[in-house]
């Protein structure tokens, strides 16, 4: 039985598939801070952002829907934001019936704003993390000067998780075989559950930390010297970096514009 | 309007974009570089060419060990975060940097949590909760003695407060950002994470009964700070802040200097000050509520007990450099 790390990344060959790595990071993050600077209000400006990565759907070759889908990751904490309805001053629209709080204009347009930039951001999120391995995409972080060893850190854990993953599962596996389950939570006190549970997780602490010790030494013993080498990546051309700038360009005119009329 | 939202507040602690405002999101980056590189040579100096490695490999762990619940009554499931855990067992150093990785993943690999709110993410979720962690794990330890009971109270407290702290500071810099009331956003959030606390204390104290037991010479939390006149200090802290819960009851009627300013009447040949910060003992966004004479409250206790130890240290090292020379 494995664990199924739900990675995102879908192979291919599209233009945005083999776009340089480093391009994709600064375009998206350069994308989600434009999106952040509309202005609360400026609601026509949101349907053009997200024609932004419509296109940008368009050149990795994929299906729209599977990023709608990953998308829906960031809705629970919408409810944060829900209170901003019935608390922020302005026009009464509407009442709800058995509470008598009312909803306002501005509430609404603020709520809706917040929703609609979230929504956006974590779509060219997914976008970039369905369109970029994820060693490239480290090695794009190092590029972009994160830090060496927290990268190192980074993919040593990336390389670590599907191993230990498939410990916890074991660990959950032998933990079913040897309970009755006569209510459906797995029997005892809530507190019996929480010890059985945390000496799980003690013990899969101990195998990992004694387990690092040996990919220390293994890693040693064949010339680690506390650097990942790698070898040199294609240069960055300027087709390249016009395919990354352009998105982000219209993205920061489209906030232009909406800086300008709506505040 | 207070219980609905506990029942709204998000139960996860991992911001979307779009949730922060701009200028809170570049303050977290600014406040988790500077974290994290002072992390990166705190620990360089503790474990050398080991650290990595290491700390890899644990934070895969801790993603992992997130995986493992087990179920609560209402329906839902417990499960770990780890901060506090991982700076007991690591030191707070160490931990921030495994945090760090896990909460850095998290957002790149699967999207739960944004990529421009990652500096708050990982100051939340990675910084406070070990620091949290660490500290009161150490206090508590050192304070209770040490056997086995003391160990439970810890590391119970420990992984509670850590998760309190977080969803604290999570409810703040939404306040701040405008994007839910802080008289919503800090009640709900502090509520619902009490309990999630709970889940989390308790396996942070069964994983820590189990990792003491089999190899105890792997935690360094056990030799944490506690010196008797430090334990004065924090039990002194504590006392203060809880005192500023009792602010809304004080008494409205103005003080002696005040009252006979108002019978003789030079009250109003008093200046106002040239700028006003907590004016009238309120926060500027909460308005003349109790919640607000509490947070001015709190704000203002830990503003004077910063003072007293920054000027505390300047004395202590000045001393040591004139008595090391002379």
């Amino acid at each position: 039985m494995h664990y199924h790390v739900a990675d995102h990344y879908i192979e291919s060959t599209s233009p945005l598939h083999r776009l340089d790595a480093r391009v994709k990071v600064a375009a998206a993050i350069l994308l989600i801070l434009s999106v952040s600077l509309t202005p609360l209000g400026a609601l026509p400006a949101y349907p053009l952002l997200w024609a932004i990565l419509l296109v940008g759907v368009a050149l990795s070759r994929m299906s729209y829907w599977m990023v709608f889908k990953r998308s829906l990751v960031a809705l629970p904490f919408a409810t944060a934001a829900i209170t901003l309805l019935f608390t922020v001053p302005g026009r009464e629209l509407a009442r709800l019936p058995l509470v008598g709080w009312t909803i306002s204009d501005a509430g609404l347009v603020r709520f809706v704003s917040i929703m609609l930039k979230s929504w956006i951001s974590v779509q060219v999120a997914v976008l970039m993390a369905m369109t970029t391995h994820f060693t490239d995409l480290l090695w794009a972080l190092g590029a972009l000067k994160v830090p060496g060893v927290l990268v190192s850190i980074i993919s040593f854990m990336y390389r670590y998780i599907f191993v230990l993953a498939d410990e916890a599962l074991r660990l959950t596996r032998a933990r079913e075989a040897r309970s009755a389950d006569p209510d459906g939570t797995g029997g005892g006190t809530v507190v019996w559950r929480a010890r059985v549970t945390g000496g799980m997780i003690g013990n899969l602490f101990l195998r990992s930390y004694e387990r690092s010790e040996r990919v220390y030494q293994a890693m040693v013993a064949r010339g680690y010297q506390g650097q990942m080498r790698q070898l040199e990546p294609p240069p960055l051309t300027p087709a390249q970096l016009a395919l990354g700038a352009l998105p982000v360009l219209a993205a920061l005119a489209i906030v232009v514009y909406a800086v300008l009329s709506w505040s | 309007m207070m219980h609905v939202g506990v029942l709204l507040a998000p139960r996860q602690l991992h911001i979307p974009d779009g949730f922060l405002s701009v200028p809170v999101a570049v303050a977290g980056w600014v406040l988790t570089v500077l974290v994290v590189a002072l992390a990166l040579r705190k620990t360089r100096d503790q474990l050398g060419e080991r650290q990595v490695p290491l700390m890899g490999v644990l934070a895969a762990a801790v993603f992992a060990g997130q995986m493992l619940n087990f179920t609560i009554p209402g329906g839902t499931s417990g499960h770990l975060l780890g901060g506090a855990l991982v700076a007991v067992i690591l030191g707070p150093w160490a931990a921030v940097l495994v945090m760090t990785a896990v909460v850095a993943i998290q957002a790149l690999l699967f999207q739960d949590g944004g990529l421009l709110v990652l500096g708050f993410n990982i100051i939340n979720m990675g910084v406070l909760t070990a620091f949290t962690g660490y500290f009161v794990y150490g206090f508590l330890k050192a304070t209770s003695g040490d056997n086995r009971r003391s160990l439970f109270v810890a590391g119970f407290v420990g992984g509670w407060l850590s998760v309190m702290v977080g969803a604290i500071a999570t409810a703040v810099e939404l306040a701040v950002s405008g994007t839910s009331p802080l008289g919503i956003a800090l009640p709900a959030m502090a509520g619902v994470h009490a309990l999630i606390g709970v889940g989390e204390g308790l396996l942070t104290v069964f994983a820590l009964s189990f990792i003491t037991t089999t190899r105890p010479d792997l935690v360094v939390g056990e030799a944490a700070p506690g010196k008797a006149s430090a334990r004065w200090v924090w039990i002194g802290l504590v006392v203060a802040l809880a005192l500023t819960l009792l602010a809304p009851l004080a008494s409205p009627y103005a003080d002696g200097l005040e009252s006979v300013a108002e019978r003789t009447g030079f009250l109003d040949a008093g200046l106002d000050a040239p700028y006003q910060i907590l004016p009238d003992y309120t926060v500027p966004f909460l308005g003349e509520t109790g919640l607000s004479t509490i947070v001015a409250g709190m704000i203002g206790t830990l503003v004077v007990f910063l003072v007293g130890w920054l000027v505390a240290r300047v004395v202590r090292s000045r001393r040591a450099a004139a008595s090391s020379s002379g």
